[in-house]
C-alpha cells in the first residue's frame, strides 16, 4: 500500500532514483506507454497488418498493467486473468489475420481507408 | 262520430278478401262514452293483455326470415333460375295465411282481444335492489297482436306475396345475375322488418323493425347501384330517414325514462292514467315530458311516412324497381308512422301540440305533394306525389282525432296504390322504361294491354274518389269529414277537399294521357334495367313479336321498338289487385245505417290501443249541415270537377301524345316552380348541404394543416437530427477510432479533473488526493 503511495509521491516529486528497484510506478508507466505508443500507431497508421499489430500493442498493455497490479496485491487473479486473454488474443489474431487476407483479395490493397462503405 | 258507440252492436268482421261475416251482438249498451267504449275495447286496461295465441303466429314474422336465409343461400350458391322468387313467394304467402289464422283468432268470440307471443328473451337488466330503487329494462323479442296489428299485418303480407308474384316476372330480366337473388333477400328481409316493426309488443322492437325497413329500403332503392342517381336516392332516403329515426329513438329512451318501461303492455295502463286527465280537460296538468314523447314520435313518423319537412326522399325513391316502389313506397313502409300514431294515439291525446302538428303536417303535405304531381312528366313520379299526399291525408285524418278514417285510408290506399304502381310499372316494363307521360298514348289500344289498362283504371277512379263505388271515395271521404266536424280543424278540412279536387285531376290526367287517346309511343332507354335488360327487351322483339301487334300507327321513327305486353304473373297480380280494391269497399264503410261506424275497419281499430275515445269536442256544422255530410257532397264535387278537367284538357281533341290543351294554359313562374317541385330540393341543398359542405371543408382544412402539421412536425424534428447526425457515420476506421481515443481521453482527463477536486482544487495532477477521496483502497 505504502509503496505505491511513495511510487505516486515520487511521481509528484521529480523522477525516483537511477537504479532504483522496479516499482509498480514503472511498470504502469510501460503500460501506459505501450498503449500510448499502440494508440497513436491505431490512428496515424493505415496498412491493416500495422494497425492490426498496434491493437496487439494496446492489449499487451493492458495485460501488463494486470499482472503488475496482480504482483502488486499479492494474489493471481490478474495473472490467470492474463493467461486467458493471450490465449483468446491468439486465437483472435488468427481470425484477424485471416480476414486482413480476404480484405487484401478483395481491393489488393491494405489501406484501411479504401473500406468507407458504412458511411451514412 | 255520435252515433259511434251506439252503432257498434252488430260489427261485421270480414276476411280480407274472403267475406267470411261473422254475426254477433255482444257490445257496448248505451252507456256514457268512456265507460262503454272501455268495456267496447277490452274489460281490462288500456292495452292489456286479454287472450292468448298459439306459438304459430311467430310464423308471421320467422317465415319471412327463413325465406330471407334461403335466398341468401340461393345468392351464395350462384343459383340462377327463378328458385329465389318461388321460395319468397312460398313464405310471405305462409306469413300471409297465419295472419288470417291470428286474425280469426284475435277476433275470435266477437270483440278483438289482444295476445302476446314470446319467441325469446332478448333484453333484460335488471339492477338496484328490491329495497332500494329497483330498476328493470326489458324487451322481449315477443309480439303484440291486437286488431290494429291485424288490420296492418293482414295487407303488409297480402300485399308482399302478390308483388313477390309480380316481381318474378318483372325482374326476369336479371335472373341470369346476382341481383334477381339479392332483390328477394332484401324483399324477405323487409317484411320480416315490417313484422318485427307492427307486431312488436315493446318500442325496442318496434325501432328494431323501423331501422329494417330503412335499411331494406335503402338496399332496394339501391338495387341498380350501378347508377349514379339510384345510389344518390338510396342515400338520401337513408339520411332523411335517419333524421326521422332521431326523433323516434329520443321519444323512445324519454319514455322509458319517464315510464320506466317500452313494453306496450305495461305501458299502455300507465298511459291511461294521463289520458284520463286529458279526458277530463286536465291536460295543463300532464307533465311535459309526456307531452313531449308524441311530438318526438311525430318526427320520425314524419321521416319515415314522408311528410314535410322530411318528405324529398320519397320521389327519389323511386330509382328503385317498380315492385320496390310498390310495395315499400306506397303501401306498406311509409304507413309506419301511421302506424306508430295510431298505435299511441292515447299519448297523442295526452299532448296539447302532438295531434294538430300532425294534422296540419299532414294537410300541408298532402296540398303541397299534389300540387307537384299536376306538374310532374314521370308517371312513376306523379304516383309517389300521389303517394306523399296520400300519405299526408292519413295523418291529417288522425291528426283531427279521426283515427278509424286515417287507418281505413292506409288500407285502401295500399291497395289501389300498389296497383297503380304495378301498373305503371308494366307499362315501364313493356316500353323498356319509358315512364315520360308525353311519350306515351293510347296504351288501353294495343294489344295484349287490356288487363294493365283496367287495373289503371281501378286504380285511378280509387285515387280520384270516384264516389260510391270506390274504397278510397270512402276512406277519404271519412277522413275530410272528420277535418270539418272537429272544429278547430275546418281549415284542414277545406285544404284536404282542395286537395282531393287536385288529385282527380292529376290521376286523371295521368289516365288519359297514357292509356286513352291516339297509339302512340317512344321506346324508353331502359333506364329501369341493367345491361341484361335490354337482352329481353331484344328477346321480346325477336320472340314474341307476334303478340304485341297494333304498333303501325304509332310513330314511324320506332317502328322497330314492340312494346313487350304483360305476361301471366303480371296480368294475374292486377287482376287480383283489381278485384280486391273493390272487396275491401264493405269493410271502410256502414252501409247498413247512414254515415255510421260498424264496419269491419272502425272495429278494428275500435278493439285496440287506437280505439280511445277522444275528449269531447264540439261538432262543427259546415253550412248547417252534418260535417260527414258536407264532406261528402264537397268531395264528389271536386271530384267529379278534376276528372271532367282533365277530360277536357288531356282527353277531348288530343291529336299526338306529346301535346294535350293543357299546354295553351300559361301560369308562368307557378307552373315552372311546381315543375321543379318547389325548388324545395334546392332550398334544402342551399340551407343544409352547402353549409355543412363549407363547414367539411374548414374542417378538412383544419385537418390538413393543423392536426396533420402536429404529426408531421413530430416525424420531421427527429428526421432533422438524424441527417446531422448521419455525417458523423463516414465509414472511416480511422475516425472512428480518433472518436473512441478522444472519448477515451475526455473520460480520463474528467476523472482526474474531479479526483483533483474540481476546480477549487485545480492547480495540478491532482492523483496525490485519491486516497483521501477513498475510492480505491483495498
Amino acid at each position: 500500500m505504502n509503496v505505491l503511495l511513495d511510487g505516486l509521491t515520487l511521481a509528484q516529486g521529480g523522477f525516483p532514483e537511477p537504479m532504483a528497484s522496479a516499482t509498480l510506478y514503472h511498470y504502469l508507466m510501460t503500460s501506459g506507454m505501450l498503449f500510448v505508443i499502440g494508440l497513436i500507431g491505431f490512428v496515424t497508421r493505415r496498412n491493416l497488418i500495422i494497425m492490426f499489430l498496434c491493437t496487439e500493442l494496446m492489449f499487451q498493455a493492458a495485460g501488463i498493467a494486470l499482472i503488475a497490479f496482480s504482483r502488486f496485491h499479492l494474489n493471481h487473479t490478474g495473472e490467470s486473468f492474463v493467461v486467458f486473454v493471450l490465449t483468446i488474443a491468439a486465437a483472435e489474431a488468427a481470425l484477424a489475420l485471416a480476414l486482413v487476407v480476404l480484405l487484401f483479395r478483395r481491393k489488393e490493397s491494405l489501406d484501411a481507408a479504401e473500406w468507407a462503405e458504412m458511411r451514412g | 262520430m255520435v252515433g259511434l258507440v251506439e252503432q257498434l252492436q252488430t260489427l261485421q268482421v270480414v276476411a280480407a278478401g274472403v267475406f267470411a261475416q261473422v254475426e254477433h251482438g255482444a257490445l257496448g249498451t248505451h252507456g256514457g262514452h268512456e265507460a262503454a267504449l272501455n268495456a267496447g275495447v277490452n274489460a281490462a286496461a288500456l292495452g292489456a293483455v286479454t287472450g292468448e295465441l298459439p306459438k304459430w303466429t311467430l310464423l308471421i314474422p320467422f317465415l319471412p326470415l327463413l325465406g330471407c336465409v334461403l335466398c341468401g343461400v340461393c345468392a351464395i350458391l350462384k343459383v340462377r333460375n327463378k328458385l329465389p322468387a318461388v321460395i319468397t313467394v312460398a313464405c310471405i304467402a305462409g306469413a300471409f295465411a297465419a295472419t288470417v289464422g291470428a286474425y280469426m283468432h284475435t277476433m275470435h268470440d266477437g270483440h278483438a282481444q289482444t295476445a302476446v307471443v314470446k319467441a325469446w328473451d332478448w333484453i333484460r337488466f335488471v339492477w338496484g335492489t328490491e329495497y332500494k330503487s329497483p330498476r328493470e329494462f326489458i324487451a322481449n323479442f315477443s309480439f303484440y297482436v291486437d286488431s290494429l296489428t291485424c288490420l296492418w299485418m293482414l295487407f303488409v303480407t297480402g300485399l308482399a306475396t302478390l308483388i313477390a308474384l309480380y316481381a318474378s316476372e318483372y325482374m326476369a330480366g336479371d335472373v341470369k345475375t346476382a341481383g334477381y337473388a339479392r332483390f328477394y333477400v332484401a324483399f324477405c328481409l323487409f317484411v320480416f322488418s315490417m313484422a318485427c316493426l307492427v307486431m312488436g309488443d315493446n318500442l325496442l322492437l318496434l325501432y328494431l323493425g323501423w331501422e329494417g325497413v330503412g335499411l331494406c329500403s335503402y338496399l332496394l332503392i339501391g338495387y341498380f347501384y350501378k347508377k349514379p342517381s339510384a345510389v344518390a336516392a338510396a342515400k338520401k332516403a337513408f339520411i332523411m330517414n335517419r333524421i326521422g329515426d332521431l326523433g323516434l329513438s329520443m321519444g323512445l329512451m324519454l319514455t322509458y325514462v319517464h315510464f320506466g318501461t317500452v313494453e306496450y303492455a305495461k305501458l299502455f295502463p300507465l298511459i291511461q292514467t294521463y289520458l284520463d286527465l286529458a279526458q277530463h280537460g286536465k291536460i295543463d296538468e300532464i307533465p311535459f315530458i309526456v307531452q313531449a314523447i308524441p311530438v318526438l314520435f311525430t318526427i320520425g313518423a314524419f321521416g319515415k311516412s314522408a311528410q314535410i319537412p322530411l318528405y324529398v326522399w320519397l320521389p327519389d325513391a323511386m330509382e328503385g324497381p317498380t315492385p320496390v316502389s310498390a310495395l315499400i313506397h306506397a303501401a306498406t313502409m311509409v304507413t309506419a308512422g301511421v302506424y306508430l300514431v295510431a298505435r299511441f294515439f292515447p299519448l297523442y291525446l295526452c299532448s296539447e301540440w302532438a295531434l294538430p302538428i300532425v294534422a296540419w303536417g299532414g294537410a300541408l303535405t298532402a296540398l303541397l305533394a299534389a300540387t307537384i304531381g299536376m306538374a310532374q312528366f314521370d308517371i312513376k313520379r306523379i304516383m309517389a306525389y300521389s303517394t306523399v299526399s296520400q300519405l299526408g291525408f292519413m295523418f291529417a285524418g288522425i291528426g283531427v282525432l279521426g283515427a278509424v278514417g286515417g287507418a281505413a285510408h292506409v288500407f285502401t290506399h295500399a291497395f289501389f296504390k300498389a296497383m297503380l304502381f304495378l301498373s305503371c310499372g308494366a307499362v315501364m316494363h313493356g316500353f323498356a322504361g319509358q315512364l315520360d307521360l308525353r311519350k306515351l298514348s293510347g296504351v288501353a289500344k294495343i294489344k295484349g294491354w287490356k288487363i294493365v289498362s283496367l287495373a289503371m283504371f281501378v286504380g285511378c277512379i280509387n285515387l280520384a274518389g270516384v264516389p260510391f263505388i270506390t274504397a278510397g271515395f270512402w276512406s277519404k271521404d271519412m277522413i275530410i269529414g272528420d277535418a270539418f266536424a272537429d272544429h278547430g280543424m275546418v281549415a284542414i278540412g277545406w285544404i284536404l277537399l282542395g286537395t282531393a279536387g287536385l288529385t282527380a285531376y292529376y290521376t286523371f290526367r295521368v289516365f288519359f294521357r297514357v292509356f286513352m287517346g291516339p297509339v302512340q309511343y317512344e321506346a324508353g332507354d331502359e333506364v329501369h334495367g341493367d345491361a341484361d335488360h335490354a337482352n329481353h327487351a331484344n328477346h321480346a322483339n325477336h320472340g314474341h313479336s307476334d303478340a304485341h301487334g297494333a304498333q303501325e300507327d304509332g310513330s314511324a321513327a320506332h317502328a322497330a321498338f314492340h312494346p313487350h305486353a304483360p305476361g301471366l304473373a303480371i296480368n294475374a297480380v292486377l287482376l287480383i289487385l283489381a278485384v280486391a280494391a273493390f272487396a275491401v269497399i264493405p269493410l271502410v264503410h256502414d252501409f247498413s245505417g247512414g254515415g255510421g261506424h260498424s264496419f269491419w275497419a272502425s272495429s278494428m281499430v275500435h278493439g285496440s290501443t287506437a280505439g280511445v275515445e277522444p275528449p269531447h269536442a264540439e261538432h262543427y256544422k259546415p253550412f248547417g249541415m252534418d260535417a260527414h255530410r258536407f264532406a261528402m257532397i264537397g268531395s264528389i264535387i271536386v271530384g267529379l270537377v278534376g276528372i271532367v278537367v282533365a277530360f277536357f284538357l288531356h282527353y277531348v281533341g288530343r291529336t299526338s301524345s306529346a301535346t294535350s290543351k293543357a299546354d295553351s294554359i300559361k301560369l308562368g313562374a307557378i307552373q315552372t316552380a311546381a315543375q321543379h317541385k318547389w325548388y324545395v330540393d334546392e332550398a334544402y341543398h342551399a340551407i343544409f348541404v352547402l353549409p355543412l359542405r363549407v363547414l367539411a371543408h374548414v374542417f378538412h382544412a383544419f385537418d390538413k394543416m393543423v392536426v396533420d402539421g402536429l404529426v408531421n412536425l413530430f416525424g420531421m424534428v427527429p428526421r432533422g437530427l438524424g441527417h446531422t447526425a448521419r455525417r458523423t457515420q463516414t465509414g472511416v476506421l480511422h475516425d472512428y477510432a480518433l472518436r473512441m481515443a478522444g472519448g477515451l481521453a475526455v473520460v480520463v482527463l474528467a476523472i482526474w479533473f474531479l479526483h483533483s477536486g474540481g476546480w477549487s482544487g485545480w492547480g495540478g495532477p491532482g492523483l496525490v488526493e485519491v486516497g483521501s477521496v477513498g475510492g480505491v483502497r483495498p
